[in-house]
């Protein structure tokens, strides 16, 4: 029973970081039918702006506040200088132009930081809470609440103000958005900023657990992807449900092959080591291979 | 433009001759490596064209099948005595098996969808690379034995570089006939209309898998070449970023043009050793150089040449 | 014995029923046609008729065989080709290319013998791009052979269509408006064009707006209405029905018509 509810808690955590990643895929892809590679960059960018602007003195909220500007403010220059003008190419071609961007702010990340592994200090210490008999990290709370916050936030954005209508008007159609009177283009690249700051707040959340570098948004990315797909693409709820339910198979699956059938079930074994970017447990793995 | 340009076989001649000229301009062996580089990434990247630029179906894991060849020599001489060259018909072979049991059902998707189902493949085939120690060395990879023909051991890179280059050579020609028989234009078909094309009577599913089965054997013999060449293999080459840079060869150079595929290639492997200058500006430079080139050569660098003599008309 | 004949086919989308208890059929060499307003279910019932949807109710039988819910391209190896109402050509290759991939079935079709391209390929290959060739000369396209097809006019791709679909050498040939956005000089070839292929013993069945068309060249017609059949008979029979002015033109736009 302690068992289960360690690896739920663990699952839950890495779940809410992937699904915050599959909803800014979601975002983006509703408004401009764009797949965005570079959805792990955002979250990338939180955590070592986040940690550098910490590191120089700035106190940690106003540090993370200003990780999520600087995840917005890129998200919004990827749509107008990279997306906007290719707009007509091939979902491929705009794919791969995604990924460019991924790799681009990958190497200003490593130019204008350092390739090293960087660690935040949790926001309520380290001070583990025993609950059913399971350990759980105090982060893992400000995670989960804090997932649950942005989904919160942007339901009541699309559902209740004018540009959350006019976003969700323009990823059922774009072209009758367009006819009544909607800048679809603003549109497009509000989606991009606001998948920019979803996927900042993932990367201040989590830092604290997963620790970050330069190149921590291909694998959230690609978990991120996957999620979003397994939640059927473009739907929100889809992509929460996609994080959360990847998140749960990865932690009972690491944990109970690791547990019970060590050896036996292999292929359990590998997401865990796959995952950097994944809870508790796996942190001394990351430490390992800087 | 002159008649011979158009001729099937046009772009094989250049190609020959380009291969037979290039080792004139090499000042040293370290060209020859990179040439050899290019060959065996075009052959992956003329193989994946196929599927993607003829069939127009997508796949965001074809590293996987470059792992299952490169691996295949590592694996097959090491710990089963096979020899190198069998090691790599076998590879040549298993990928095709996996591809045609695989593609079956994944094939039916569409878009998205498949991206995704061809993606979850390649990671899994990189998992089981990773995890299988026993066999594969893990993530630190293996060692490779040398490749040996009837006593004559292929070392240097001069001698990669020719057996590289001929093998490019053979799937150029191979893509290059497919293109005007029945089974291309079934390719080129459903790729425009999946509908029309049934209606014609295209086994539609048929021809995909054939795609699919295609491209994979292309990626397996270039990952056999590429590790009995380094005479090491690591993960990395069954990974998705590799995967990806497939896929990037393919659309830059431009979907649907073999040629495409070769420049494509070209471009991608010697961009990072032109960009190692630059030392700690190399991704930022890659990544800005990809997305600049996709903006402004939407359909590629090859189809985009082509199109110049007809625009001043 | 009819080459086509479809019996109490039904099908309905989401509970609406788009296509309730139609049938006909069709003798080799005969031209029939299925008019009705928008929305009767014309189309619905050629993707019944061609396997891209599948009925829910009826039956279909070609040359004598059961061959309800049968794939597309097993319907075409059996003699079914058609045409789609919106486009359906392959863009990216030549008219001629497009035509080719029509005659797929009767193609010898290896995947090394082409990988290789052995010389029974290239010969084959000649011959099948003579016979498209021929085709494109028929529909009027010969000068288009080696045009890409995604630059060719609407009546073109139209006329392209057919030539694709003729291709197969069917038996059956379903034709979804092919006059539509042609003008008056194509239409009166796509007109010698239909009478011709029927001359030839193919069955053709039209759908069409192209009132004129349709009664010049039709030997019977169907009458469709929301889904269900208003009216079989010859072109004069279908135009002396008072229903069928009611279908197109409502109650009172008949009454008007009557006293006009």
């Amino acid at each position: 029973m302690a068992e289960f509810f360690q690896f739920l808690v663990s699952g839950l955590t890495v779940g809410a970081v992937y699904a915050l990643v599959a909803l800014g895929f979601t975002l983006i892809y509703n408004a401009s039918d764009v797949v965005n590679f570079a959805q792990g960059e955002f979250v990338m960018l939180g955590g070592m702006v986040t940690v550098f602007a910490h590191a120089a003195g700035v106190p940690l909220p106003l540090a993370a506040i200003l990780a999520i500007v600087v995840a917005v403010i890129v998200g919004i220059s990827l749509y107008w200088l990279a997306i906007a003008p290719a707009r007509g190419a091939s979902a491929v071609s705009l794919i791969i132009i995604t990924i460019g961007a991924s790799i681009f702010l990958r190497g200003v990340a490593q130019v204008v930081f350092d390739k090293q592994f960087h660690k935040l200090p949790s926001f309520s210490g380290d001070t583990p809470v025993q609950m059913m008999g399971a350990a759980v990290q105090p982060q893992s709370f400000w995670v989960i609440g804090g997932a649950a916050t942005v989904v919160l936030l942007l339901y009541l954005f699309l559902e209740r103000t004018l540009v959350g209508k006019a976003v969700l008007a323009t990823s059922a159609n774009r072209l009758a958005a367009k006819l009544v009177g909607i800048n679809t283009a603003t549109i497009m690249a509000l989606s991009f900023g606001g998948s920019a700051a979803i996927g900042g707040i993932a990367g201040v959340l989590v830092t604290p657990i997963t620790l970050t570098s330069y190149d921590v948004g291909t694998l959230l990315a690609l978990k991120g992807f996957a999620a979003a797909m397994l939640g059927g693409m473009g739907n929100p709820f889809g992509a929460l449900a996609g994080g959360l339910l990847l998140g749960l198979l990865e932690a009972f699956g690491a944990g109970l092959s690791q547990l019970h059938l060590q050896g036996r079930v292999r292929l359990h074994r590998h997401p865990r080591r796959a995952v950097r970017g994944a809870a508790g447990p796996v942190r001394r793995r990351a430490v390992e291979r800087v | 433009m002159p008649r011979w340009v158009r001729h099937r076989y046009a772009s094989l001649v250049v190609l020959a001759v380009v291969i037979a000229l290039l080792p004139l301009l090499f000042p040293s062996s370290y060209y020859y490596r990179v040439a050899a580089l290019v060959w065996v990434s075009a052959l992956a990247a003329i193989g994946l064209n196929i599927l993607m630029g003829k069939a127009g179906q997508v796949s965001l894991g074809h590293a996987g099948f470059f792992g299952i060849g490169a691996y295949a020599v590592a694996i097959g001489p090491t710990h089963l005595g096979v020899p190198p060259l069998a090691s790599l018909l076998i590879g040549a072979v298993l990928s095709a098996a996996l591809a045609y049991l695989v593609g079956r059902p994944i094939l039916r998707l569409k878009g998205h969808y498949l991206a995704i189902a061809t993606l979850g493949l390649g990671v899994l085939v990189a998992l089981v690379i990773t995890t299988e120690i026993r066999w594969t060395g893990g993530p630190d990879g293996m060692p490779v034995k040398k490749l040996v023909v009837f006593g004559w051991r292929a070392s240097g890179a001069d001698t990669w570089y020719w057996i590289t280059a001929g093998m490019l050579l053979i799937g150029t020609w191979l893509a290059l006939n497919l293109d005007d028989t029945p089974t291309g234009r079934a390719f080129r078909a459903l790729h425009d209309s999946e509908i029309a094309a049934r209606v014609a009577g295209v086994h539609v599913d048929r021809f995909k898998l054939q795609a699919f089965v295609i491209a994979a054997v292309y990626a397996s013999l270039a990952g056999s070449a590429l590790a009995l060449m380094n005479g090491f293999v690591n993960p990395d080459q069954a990974g998705f970023l590799h995967s990806v840079e497939m896929v990037t060869m393919v659309v830059l150079g431009g979907l649907g043009s073999v040629i495409g595929s070769i420049v494509g290639a070209a471009v991608l492997i010697m961009l990072p050793q032109a960009l190692t200058v630059f030392q700690e500006y190399e991704h930022l430079l890659l990544g800005f150089l990809i997305i600049v080139s996709m903006i402004f050569m939407r359909d590629g660098i090859v189809p985009m040449l082509a199109k110049l003599p007809g625009r001043r008309a | 014995m009819s080459v086509l004949s479809v019996s109490d086919i039904g099908i309905s989308f989401g509970g609406l029923k788009a296509i309730d208890g139609v049938g006909f059929s069709v003798e080799a060499g005969e031209i029939f046609s299925i008019i009705g307003p928008n929305g009767a279910g014309k189309t619905t019932l050629f993707n019944v008729i061609s396997g891209l949807y599948t009925a829910g109710q009826g039956r279909i039988e070609l040359g004598g065989q059961d061959v309800t819910g049968l794939a597309p391209d097993e319907l075409a190896a059996r003699g079914l080709s058609r045409t789609f109402q919106n486009l359906q050509i392959f863009q990216r290759m030549t008219a001629v290319e497009n035509v080719m991939v029509g005659r797929h079935l009767r193609e010898k079709c290896n995947l090394f013998a082409d990988l290789f391209r052995l010389p029974s390929v290239s010969r084959q290959n000649a011959t099948t791009r003579d016979a498209a060739l021929a085709l494109l000369d028929e529909v009027g396209l010969r000068a288009d052979a080696d045009k890409l097809a995604g630059s060719l006019s609407y009546g073109a791709c139209k006329r392209l269509e057919i030539a694709r679909a003729l291709a197969a050498e069917p038996r059956v040939l379903l034709l979804d408006e092919p006059a539509a956005g042609c003008n008056a000089v194509e239409t009166e070839e796509i007109d010698a064009l239909i009478s011709r292929v029927a001359k030839k013993g193919v069955a053709v069945v039209l759908v069409e707006h192209d009132m004129k068309l349709v009664m010049k060249i039709s030997d019977r017609i169907l009458v469709l209405e929301r889904g269900c059949p208003l009216i079989e008979g010859t072109p004069q029979q279908v135009l002396a029905d008072p229903a069928v002015l009611e279908a197109y033109l409502g109650k009172h736009g008949a009454r008007e018509a009557a006293r006009a």
